[in-house]
């Protein structure tokens, strides 16, 4: 949740100054803090014993192509408007940790209660 | 239509056993017909975005904006207190029915409202930090960051997991009713919030 609030205020950040200069400081700085919680997430959860791979990647793959798609009409619409260089590189870097990191959510909230089915049956 | 039993939920182990299980029908999680539409607005978009007229980004912006804040009203303020006083069979029901039409419906109007909305901004320019909307702009920006969390990082795992849990030969009605609650719960926020987007849209509007 850190990670995407992190990422999400990258993005204000960015829009309230877009389409004039961007001082790309706190921008980059936001961008680093939440790539680096994201990874730390996948990190801590690739370590879960008996996790449920299967039902996680089942899930979060199609949701991953859904937000591959929304990323990719967001920085369509970025792109129409002529943004260009290291302002462009920050949003297509922010969107990229943004469609992979609701895609983690999702599968990990289902992924979670996988045996759910089971504990009632016992 | 296939049916399928699901355990009674939170009760006594004699009233449980007691108690006669209770259908749901079959659903799917993501409507297949549902995606055509999707696609349909999505490509609708991008030829506006492309077109770079007012009216069509103005369409967009506008009527998925209506619809995304009637919808967060209504089901926060209106429905989500309904269901939580309904039957389990029937807020069973409810959900198999409602869910995967809001998985479809809630990331199109939000993609559509934003997108369109930004190109909007650019064109009357009310993004550029001259006007004087602006800081009711970057107001605008930080309440649809706010609620972007609660939906995408609760609300939204939370939907996709009920489903997937009611799709189980026994779906466990703890997890069901866990992840009901903190659906609702989110809803009722989103719901506030959107007040909030209100008065800051109309107060651009009538600037």
């Amino acid at each position: 949740m850190a990670s995407l609030a992190l990422i999400v205020a990258g993005g204000i950040y960015l829009s309230a100054h877009l389409p004039e200069h961007v001082p790309l400081g706190p921008a980059v700085a936001l961008l680093a803090i939440s790539a680096l919680l994201l990874v730390g997430n996948i990190v801590a959860l690739s370590r879960v014993r008996d996790f449920a791979w299967d039902r996680f990647f089942s899930v979060a793959r199609w949701s991953l192509l859904a937000y591959a798609v929304i990323a990719g009409m967001i920085l369509y619409a970025f792109l129409e408007d002529h943004i260009r260089g290291g302002t462009l590189v920050v949003l297509t870097l922010s969107l990229v940790v943004f469609a992979i990191h609701v895609p983690m959510l999702v599968g990990f909230t289902v992924a979670r209660y996988a045996d759910s089915d089971a504990r009632v049956a016992a | 239509m296939a049916d399928t039993a699901i355990s009674t939920p939170l009760l006594e182990p004699e009233a449980a056993a007691a108690a006669p299980p209770f259908e749901r029908p079959d659903f799917e999680i993501v409507p297949r017909r549902g995606l055509v539409l999707v696609a349909v607005v999505a490509v609708a978009l991008i030829v506006a975005i492309a077109s770079n007229k007012l009216w069509p980004l103005m369409f967009f912006h506008v009527a998925g904006g209506a619809g995304w804040t009637i919808i967060d009203l209504f089901l926060g303020l209106v429905l989500g207190p309904i269901i939580g006083r309904m039957s389990i069979p029937a807020r069973v029901e409810f959900t198999t029915r409602l869910m995967p039409k809001m998985v479809l419906i809630m990331p199109t109007v939000v993609t559509a409202t934003l997108a369109a909305g930004w190109q909007v901004g650019l064109k009357t320019g009310n993004v550029l930090s001259s006007s004087p909307t602006h800081g009711w702009i970057v107001a605008s920006y930080i309440v649809v960051g706010v609620m972007a969390v609660l939906a995408l990082g609760l609300l939204e795992p939370a939907n996709i997991a009920v489903l997937v849990e009611l799709k189980k030969p026994r779906p466990n009605p703890e997890v069901i009713e866990r992840l009901m609650k903190r659906f609702i719960y989110c809803a009722g926020i989103l719901g506030v919030m959107q007040v909030a987007t209100l008065v800051i849209m109309t107060k651009i509007a009538s600037s």
